[in-house]
């Protein structure tokens, strides 16, 4: 108990310490609003990609439908901060986001993750695509103009916290009875069945959840940036979360938490080549496959735990 | 009973290029179980070729269309040499980033090299409207449709009669036993891309003479309808990809008849789920259950 | 004697025009160690597959006898039998590989245990305990088996003989009222197929449970078991004890092939 305690106080210790750090920084002046926006669109890529590497990496269900259920939180926001914009207004419209986003996740799991592999993979992105032509007709949504003036509720500390909670909170998932139930179905469903596991059952709790922090990455999407249209969630949004997912490494928060600030810190200094950017983001890319192919990390994991441990066996040794 | 004949004719054009393009992807899928992102790029690159050597070099139809085909199959080739090969051994998640990779560069380079405007296919046969019991076809169609079909045609004697077809089928069983029965892997592979990418390249020429327009990004959108086409009528199966092809085609144009364009994506992505749910491997699938 | 705990009626699996299984009708008595055997193909993995809910039966009925009244299984998915109370092990192997030793055992206890979901995403004091409580009962179970040494590693490191043992393990770890094991000793050297044995017979006197083994070794089975079944070409050919069956001539004649008693 006070063993976890310590290694709780060390996580808290450097995620204050690093919001000290950029807030030093931007008080200072060394960050402007370029590199704030970067840091900022770090900070909602972690938060959708961790959802996803639930999904993919730990429940072992391949979703190609990441954007859809982003775009409900988005514009779940981008609708109620418009009458009520307020940062209470903010926040209510991120909790609806979610459940919506919930539900939706039940409505497309439910009868999709039966399917296994590539399959799912295109029936999740089916039905994210339906979700973005919904929007993209709807009136209330404003159809395929989207919406403008959202009103900036949300400032880079507001990502940060946000950033911070839905980490924990899905880390706390995975190192639990649930997400152990939810790795025994990638492992081997079989088995995982024969051990009177759900599979089903632990599938849609992983992709429902998943859901659930890509609506929060949505709604901080849609107060930071003001302006959202249905475009923004298409396929390539969909799999621009799943390159991060797969260049950290499939299964590793740590490695995603690495892709987001590289992939970021790429495109921020790519800005000044102008055309080239995209092909040299590209090549990048296929070069890391094809160098790193099970991502930047693989599945290791950063642990306080681990890192105490080893230390305590040298100087055992010693 | 003549709009539906129309739409019918509309649907089968625009299906049998979906087919062209889902013949692609399933012989890819069916033997290194990789989506390929990049093939719709092909088709691009397939369109563009057209462009050039009708307005440089004066080519006719026919010519243009050989041309393209062997100009995507090496593409293909190369392609699958320096992007897949090394990594047959490695996650099938990572091949697949790789090739959303590959079809990011040919995509950005084309923009880079010939800027991301659309620019007119020169028309290399003048277009005949003839009308036939109320209807309207033109050449076009017809030339596209007869090209499909001819193209589908020769491609399953391709699999079915010949030594090279039988290697692919061999190694879309079992790539093991394949080898161990002398079948070269790296050789079967790279003629399985050839074909498929010659299809693409087809499939670019065929849409240029159609909608009269292309640019860098034209690959996208129909390479992904292609591949919902491909999984449709059961991935890896060729029969499958035609069909899946041309219902494709025919449900777009069919919903779009019916006053319900914009929801025609929606329509088709629908239709996929609910195909997948009753056919977990698609019409023509093969469902395999792990045995225990 | 009071009615068997598991009781299985007239079994029939077709697949298409194969009979893999015709009409099947066997019974697992309390706290009993029985053994099935037959030749390669009798369909001793497929009656399994049918007890555990892996594969549907095409007719018959399946019931399961506890305190708690009769119930029945006919039907039911393998989880949720699994959750009745029937665990099993696999021919080939099924662990969890990359996860390590101790989180295999621990995801059997998956539903033993109950935090709230919030409990569990923001660790309340309420998630630890549990932790705790599960690791606790976990060890205690990878100490009985003498796996202490191996919990944290990944299960695929293992020899080839500890995964069989683990898998016992991770089945026991269910709580199940019947263990079903499919060859266990499959693969093992005498040495590690004896240590087998003795632990087959703890498991039937330490934890009080019906064991069902389906085995080749006939030296583990004809030891170790006090009732056997006898399958060939899918149909049941005889039940009775080792020594009845050792001088069965019909079993002699099918299955042993009229070889001299091992």
């Amino acid at each position: 108990m006070k063993a976890n305690l310590k290694y709780n106080l060390a996580w808290l210790a450097l995620m204050v310490a690093v919001f000290v750090l950029i807030d030093a920084c931007e008080f200072f002046g060394i960050i402007n609003s370029f590199i704030e926006n970067m840091l900022v669109t770090i900070g909602i890529n972690i938060i959708l990609a961790t959802g996803l590497n639930l999904i993919i990496g730990f429940s072992g269900q391949f979703s190609l439908g990441h954007a859809g259920f982003m775009a409900i939180g988005a514009y779940a926001t981008g609708i109620i901060t418009q009458n009520i914009a307020t940062p209470l207004g903010f926040y209510l419209s991120m909790v609806v986001g979610i459940a919506i986003a919930m539900v939706a996740a039940l409505i497309v799991g439910i009868p999709t993750l039966r399917l296994h592999g590539d399959y799912l993979a295109i029936a999740t992105m089916g039905a994210a695509e339906i979700i973005r032509i919904l929007i993209n007709n709807f009136k209330i949504t404003n159809g395929a103009a989207g919406l403008f003036n959202i009103p900036p509720l949300v400032t880079w500390a507001t990502v940060y916290v946000l950033m911070c909670l839905t980490t924990i909170m899905t880390v706390n998932f995975i190192h639990s009875r649930r997400g152990r139930a939810v790795m025994a179905v990638r492992e081997d469903e079989i088995a995982a069945e024969a051990m009177g596991i759900n599979t089903t059952r632990w599938k849609l709790v992983a992709f429902v959840f998943g859901a659930g922090t890509a609506a929060i990455g949505g709604s901080l999407h849609a107060a930071y940036i003001q302006t959202i249209a249905p475009g923004d969630f298409n396929i390539m949004a969909s799999i621009a979360i799943l390159i991060i997912v797969v260049l950290g490494g499939v299964g590793s928060i740590t490695g995603t938490f690495v892709a987001a600030i590289v992939l970021g810190a790429l495109d921020t200094i790519l800005q000044n080549f102008g055309t080239l950017r995209m092909i040299i983001y590209s090549l990048a890319l296929i070069l890391i496959m094809i160098f790193k192919p099970a991502g930047l990390l693989g599945n290791w994991e950063f642990s306080f735990k681990r890192l105490s441990q080893s230390r305590k066996k040298a100087t055992v040794h010693d | 009973m003549q709009t539906f004949g129309q739409q019918l004719i509309n649907g089968l054009s625009l299906g049998s290029i979906y087919a062209l393009l889902a013949l692609g992807y399933t012989m890819v899928y069916g033997i290194i179980k990789l989506i390929n992102f990049a093939h719709g790029d092909i088709y691009m690159l397939g369109a563009f070729w057209g462009y050039y050597v009708i307005n440089g070099l004066h080519f006719n139809f026919i010519l243009t269309l050989l041309s393209a085909m062997i100009f995507c199959a090496i593409i293909g080739v190369l392609i699958e040499y320096f992007a897949y090969r090394p990594l047959r051994n490695s996650p099938r998640i990572t091949a697949l980033i790789t090739a959303i990779g590959v079809s990011f560069l040919l995509e950005n380079g084309m923009t880079y090299l010939f800027s991301a405007n659309a620019r007119s296919f020169p028309q290399v046969l003048p277009t005949i409207t003839y009308h036939v019991l109320g209807l309207r076809i033109s050449n076009i169609q017809l030339i596209i449709l007869g090209t499909a079909c001819l193209l589908m045609i020769l491609l399953e004697l391709v699999i079915k009669q010949t030594k090279m077809g039988k290697a692919m089928r061999a190694v879309a069983v079992d790539p093991q036993a394949a080898q161990l029965v002398g079948i070269n892997l790296n050789h079967t592979i790279s003629f399985t891309f050839a074909l498929g990418s010659a299809m693409a390249g087809a499939a670019g020429v065929l849409i240029g003479l159609y909608y009269n327009s292309i640019d860098p990004l034209m690959g996208m959108t129909p390479g992904i309808k292609a591949f919902v086409a491909a999984v449709i009528g059961g991935i890896g199966s060729v029969p499958g990809a035609s069909l899946g092809g041309f219902l494709t085609g025919l449900l777009e144009t069919g919903v779009q008849a019916i006053g319900l364009s914009a929801y025609k994506d929606a329509v088709v992505y629908f239709v996929l789920i609910v195909i997948l749910l009753v056919l977990p491997a698609g019409i023509f699938g093969k469902k395999l259950k792990e045995k225990v | 004697m009071t009615s068997p705990l598991l009781n299985a009626q007239q079994l029939v699996k077709n697949f298409g025009g194969l009979t893999a299984v015709a009409n099947v009708s066997v019974h697992f008595n309390q706290n009993e160690l029985v053994g099935l055997i037959g030749p390669n193909d009798a369909g001793k993995t497929t009656l399994f597959n049918l007890l555990t809910g892996e594969t549907p039966v095409t007719s018959g009925a399946i019931t399961l006898s506890t305190d708690q009244g009769v119930q029945s299984l006919t039907g039911k998915r393998p989880t949720a039998i699994a959750q009745a109370g029937l665990s099993r092990t696999f021919q080939n192997i099924r662990l969890f590989k990359t996860l390590s030793v101790l989180d295999n055992v621990r995801i059997a206890m998956t539903n033993h245990y109950h935090d709230g979901f919030f409990s569990s995403i923001f660790r309340t004091p309420k998630y630890y305990q549990t932790e705790a409580a599960m690791t606790t009962a976990a060890q205690e179970l990878l100490a009985f088996f003498n796996l202490t040494d191996v919990a944290n590693q990944p299960a695929k490191n293992l020899p080839y003989g500890t995964q069989r043992r683990l898998e016992i393990v991770r089945a026991l770890a269910t709580k199940p009222k019947i263990l079903f094991l499919d060859e266990p000793a499959a693969g093992m050297n005498p040495e590690e197929t004896a240590d087998l044995t003795r632990l087959i017979r703890q498991i039937q006197h330490d934890f009080h449970i019906t064991v069902v083994l389906i085995e080749h070794d006939m030296s583990l089975v004809m030891s170790v078991v006090e009732r056997l079944y006898v399958l060939n070409h899918g149909a049941l050919l005889a039940e009775g004890t080792p020594s009845e069956i050792q001088q069965n001539p019909a079993v002699i004649k099918a299955y042993l092939g009229g070889e001299p008693s091992c």
